[in-house]
C-alpha cells in the first residue's frame, strides 16, 4: 500500500533527478558546438536554452547568449525552477518527503549529491571548470541512479519512480528533436555540410549518444538515422521508444498489481503502438515536426493522468 | 558561573565511580588522536543519512546537526531500577490523573489542586469531558526528564506527556556508537534500546480500538517535512514499518480517518500524532489548521480511532500543574512520590512572586507553556540588565512564570580540543503504555556543551551521549 502523496513525491523526485541531468548534458552540447563553431555560438545557445524550455525565462534576465550566461542560468541559478541546483534541490526536498519509501543508500545518495552540489554550485563557474562541473553533476546522478537500481525493491515504489523518469526522459529527448527538427529534414545533397555534421552530432551528444550511434550505424551521421535512432531504436536508452516500453511495462505492473486499469494505461499504451508501428519514413512523410509536437502534447497528457489516476492530490 | 556540581564518572571526593571503570580501562588504552578522528566520523554520518532538526527563526541554519559526544553517560543496573519504579509510579499517576480529570475531577473535590488550575489553563480540552479513549490509556508515549543532584538525588524536571521528541537520536546515538567502537560493546554489557520501535508498535497496537477488526493499521501523522522534528517522524514510521502521513493525506470516510492510496481510501485505526492539539481538527479547534484532519474529534469521540497521545493530554505536563505533581502521585497511588520535584515558585501567588522578584538572579523563571528552553531566564548566567527587563514581563503577567533553584545538575565528561571536561547533563527516558507500562533502559542524555551551562536543550546549544544502562 503506497499513499499517493509519497507515488507522487516518488515520481517527481524521479523527474528532477532526470532533469538535473539533462541540464548538464545540454550545456555540454552547446559547449561542444560554441567551442567548435565560434560563429554561431550564440545561435546554438539559444537552441540549448528553447531545449530546456528556458529561453523566455533567460531573455527575461539576460541580453547574452554567452556561454558563461547560459552555464549559470541551467547549471546554478535557484530562480530558475529547471536548472541542475533547483533540479537537484527538489529532487531531495520530495526524497526527504517520501524518505521512508526509499533505502538508506538511495537516500544518502540524493542527499549526498546535493550537499557536493551545493558547495560546487555555491560560485559562478569558472568557464575552465564548466567541464569538471559538468563531470561532476553527471557523477552525480550515476550515483543515484547506482544505489536506486542497486538496493530498491521492485514494486510499485519502484514503478512510480520509473514513471517520472521517463516521461521526464522522453519529454527531454522530444524537445532536443523538435528544436533542431530542421536540421534533421532531408537535404537534397546526400552528404550533409560541414555545418549539418555539427549540428547532427551536437544532437546526439545532447542525449550522450554521439558514440554508440557509430556503434550501431558505422557510417557517417546521417539524419534519417539519427532520427531513427533518437526516435525507434528499441535499445538506446534515451529513445522515445525505449522510454514508452518501459513507461507501458510499469504501468502494466501497477494494473496488474491493482487489478484496475486507468486512462493513463490507455494513453501509454497508444503512444506505444503508435512508435512500434511506425518506421522513420512514414514520420518524416507525416512531418517531424507535427509528429513531435503532439507526441510532447500526449507525454504530458500521460504525466497528468498517472497523476489523476494514482490520487496523486 | 561556576556551580560545585556532582560528576557522575569521576566526583572529586570519591574517585572514579563503578559504573564507569570498565569504561574508564578502556579510555585509558586509545590514542587521543584515534578519539578525535572517531568524532569527526560521527559527524560524517549524522550529516550523511540527515540526521537534522531545524532551529525556529534561524533562516541560514534550517537544518542543523545536534551535536553527538561520542563518551556515553553511565547508569548501573541498580541506579536504573530505582529510576524505573519512579517513573512507573509517575506515569500511572498521569494517567489516572487525566481519567480523572476528564470525568468526575475527585481531586479536585478533594481540593488537592485548586479548581481554577484546570478551568482556566489553555491545555485543559473542554472536548474532551467524559470521553474515554480506548484501552483507557491517555498518555501512551512519556519523555521524563530526570535531573540527578548526588549520588541518590533524582528528581523530575518536566513529565513530556504530550508529543516526546528527541527517542530517534537515543536510537542512532547507540547505532553510531557500536558502529565507531564495536568492541567496547563486547567489553562492557550494555542493555539494548534498539528494539524500541517493535515494542512502540506492539504498545500502539495493544491500544487500538474495540470496533478494530484484525490487525490494526498504525500511521504516523507528522506536520510536514518542514517541521523540526520532521527526520524522527519519518525515522519512526520507517523503522515500525506503518505509513508516514500528513493531514493532506486524511479525510473522514464512512465514520472512520482514512487515508489517500494510490488504490483510494484505506482505514487507520490508531494514529500516533505529532501533531499539536490545537491542529488536530480544524473543526473543533483551529480552523485556520491545514495540518490536521477536519472531523477526526468525531471519529475519535465514537471510539473508531486511537490518537497517541490523547488530545487533552497537555494538562498533565503543563508547568503550572507540575508543581503540584507530587500530591497527585500520592493522590493516586496512595503513596509518597519515589522521585522528586523540584521545589516549584508559582508566580500566581502573590508571596512566590515577592520571593521569586527578589531573588531573580538566584532562580530559574520558565514561562508556564513555553517549552524547547525557549522564554526562560538561567537568573546566575543572565546579566543584570536582562534580570531587570524578565522582572519586569513577569511583574506583568505573573501567572504566566514558575520558578526554581538554580540547581548544579550533575555532569558528565564530554570530549573536547583539550581532552575530557566535565560538563551538565539531564536524562530523558522514553515510556511506552498500553496494557502495561515499559521503559526502554537508557534514553536520551542531553548535554550542555558550553562550559558551565545548564541548558541542554538542542535549540539552545545542547548535544547529546548515548547512554548506556549496565546489565549488572
Amino acid at each position: 500500500m503506497l499513499l499517493g502523496r509519497t507515488a507522487n513525491g516518488l515520481y517527481w523526485m524521479n523527474r528532477y533527478i532526470e532533469r538535473a541531468e539533462n541540464m548538464a548534458r545540454l550545456v555540454d552540447a552547446g559547449l561542444r558546438m560554441a567551442l567548435t563553431r565560434t560563429q554561431n555560438a550564440s545561435e546554438e545557445w539559444n537552441s540549448v536554452l528553447l531545449s530546456a524550455g528556458s529561453d523566455a525565462a533567460f531573455t527575461q534576465k539576460y541580453s547574452d547568449y554567452t556561454a558563461a550566461n547560459v552555464a549559470d542560468f541551467l547549471l546554478r541559478d535557484t530562480g530558475n525552477p529547471s536548472s541542475t541546483m533547483t533540479s537537484i534541490e527538489t529532487a531531495r526536498n520530495n526524497a526527504r518527503m517520501v524518505r521512508t519509501a526509499l533505502t538508506r543508500e538511495t537516500w544518502e545518495s540524493i542527499n549526498e549529491a546535493w550537499m557536493s552540489l551545493k558547495r560546487m554550485l555555491a560560485k559562478p563557474i569558472d568557464e575552465r571548470d564548466l567541464p569538471s562541473v559538468l563531470d561532476a553533476i553527471k557523477r552525480e546522478t550515476a550515483l543515484i541512479r547506482g544505489a536506486f537500481y542497486g538496493t530498491m525493491l521492485r514494486n510499485e515504489i519502484f514503478d512510480f519512480s520509473q514513471l517520472g523518469t521517463y516521461v521526464e526522459r522522453a519529454d527531454n529527448t522530444a524537445r532536443i528533436l523538435d528544436v533542431k527538427y530542421y536540421v534533421l529534414l532531408p537535404s537534397i545533397s546526400w552528404v550533409g555540410s560541414t555545418l549539418d555534421n555539427y549540428q547532427w552530432e551536437s544532437i546526439l551528444r545532447s542525449v550522450s549518444a554521439h558514440r554508440s550511434y557509430r556503434w550501431v550505424y558505422e557510417a557517417d551521421y546521417k539524419p534519417s538515422n539519427i532520427a531513427d535512432y533518437l526516435i525507434l531504436n528499441v535499445r538506446m536508452p534515451r529513445s522515445l521508444t525505449f522510454c514508452y516500453r518501459f513507461l507501458t511495462e510499469h504501468l502494466k505492473f501497477l494494473g496488474d498489481d491493482y487489478g484496475e486499469r486507468h486512462a493513463c494505461h490507455v494513453t501509454a499504451g497508444k503512444t506505444q503502438a503508435m512508435l512500434s508501428a511506425g518506421s522513420i519514413k512514414d514520420i518524416f512523410d507525416a512531418g517531424l515536426h507535427e509528429f513531435l509536437a503532439n507526441f510532447i502534447r500526449d507525454n504530458i497528457r500521460l504525466g497528468d493522468e498517472i497523476a489523476q489516476d494514482y490520487r496523486f492530490y | 558561573m561556576r556551580l560545585a556540581a556532582f560528576d557522575e564518572m569521576l566526583p572529586e571526593v570519591s574517585g572514579l565511580r563503578k559504573p564507569y571503570s570498565a569504561y574508564d580501562r578502556w579510555l585509558k588504552e586509545q590514542d587521543p588522536a584515534r578519539l578525535t578522528e572517531k568524532m569527526q566520523d560521527a559527524e560524517r554520518v549524522f550529516r550523511k543519512t540527515g540526521i537534522t532538526f531545524a532551529v525556529y527563526g534561524e533562516q541560514e541554519a534550517s537544518e542543523r546537526l545536534i551535536p553527538f559526544d561520542i563518551v556515553p553517560r553511565i547508569i548501573s543496573g541498580n541506579e536504573w531500577r530505582r529510576l524505573t519504579q519512579g517513573i512507573e509510579q509517575r506515569v500511572q499517576a498521569l494517567n489516572a490523573f487525566l481519567d480523572d480529570i476528564y470525568h468526575r475531577q475527585e481531586i479536585l473535590r478533594a481540593r488537592r489542586i485548586p479548581k481554577e488550575l484546570i478551568a482556566r489553563n489553555e491545555a485543559f480540552l473542554p472536548e474532551m469531558i467524559g470521553v474515554r479513549p480506548p484501552a483507557g490509556v491517555y498518555t501512551h508515549i512519556i519523555g521524563v526528564d530526570i535531573v540527578r543532584i548526588s549520588e541518590n538525588e533524582f528528581y523530575v524536571l518536566e513529565d513530556n506527556a504530550r508529543t516526546p521528541s528527541g527517542v530517534s537520536y537515543m536510537l542512532e546515538n547507540r547505532e553510531t556508537m557500536m558502529q565507531l567502537f564495536p568492541e567496547l560493546f563486547q567489553q562492557i554489557k550494555v542493555r539494548p534500546v534498539e528494539n524500541y520501535p517493535q515494542l512502540l508498535r506492539q504498545s500502539l497496537a495493544a491500544v487500538r480500538p474495540q470496533s478494530t477488526k484484525g490487525a490494526p493499521t498504525i500511521a504516523v501523522l507528522t506536520p510536514g517535512s518542514f517541521n523540526s522534528a520532521y527526520f524522527e517522524h519519518a525515522f519512526l514510521a520507517d523503522q515500525m514499518g506503518v505509513q508516514l502521513v500528513e493531514g493532506q493525506d486524511l479525510r473522514v470516510v464512512d465514520g472512520h480517518v482514512a487515508m489517500r492510496t494510490t488504490e483510494g481510501y484505506k482505514q487507520i485505526d490508531v494514529l500516533y500524532r505529532r501533531v499539536d492539539d490545537s491542529f488536530l481538527d480544524p473543526l473543533t479547534f483551529r480552523p485556520d489548521s491545514a495540518l490536521g484532519v477536519p472531523g477526526i474529534m468525531d471519529v475519535y469521540r465514537a471510539g473508531n480511532i486511537t490518537i497517541a497521545n490523547a488530545p487533552g493530554t497537555g494538562i498533565a505536563d503543563d508547568k503550572a500543574i507540575y508543581s503540584y505533581m507530587p500530591e497527585i502521585v500520592e493522590f493516586y497511588t496512595g503513596r509518597k512520590a519515589i522521585l522528586g520535584n523540584i521545589p516549584t515558585w508559582r508566580c500566581s501567588e502573590p508571596d512566590s512572586l515577592k520571593y521569586v522578584l527578589e531573588h531573580i538572579d538566584e532562580l530559574v523563571v520558565k514561562e508556564v507553556h513555553g517549552s524547547g528552553g525557549y522564554g526562560m531566564l538561567v537568573g546566575p548566567a543572565a546579566t543584570k540588565k536582562e534580570c531587570e527587563d524578565f522582572s519586569k514581563k513577569l511583574a506583568a503577567r505573573p501567572s504566566n512564570y514558575i520558578a526554581q533553584p538554580t540547581l548544579a545538575l550533575s555532569t558528565c565528561p564530554i570530549l573536547t580540543d583539550k581532552g575530557l571536561a566535565p560538563r551538565h547533563v539531564d536524562l530523558r527516558p522514553y515510556v511506552l503504555v498500553s496494557d502495561r507500562i515499559q521503559i526502554v533502559p537508557g534514553g536520551l542524555t542531553r548535554v550542555a556543551l558550553k562550559e558551565g551551562s545548564l541548558v541542554v536543550n538542542s535549540s539552545q546549544g545542547g548535544g547529546t551521549k548515548d547512554t548506556w544502562v549496565l546489565d549488572d
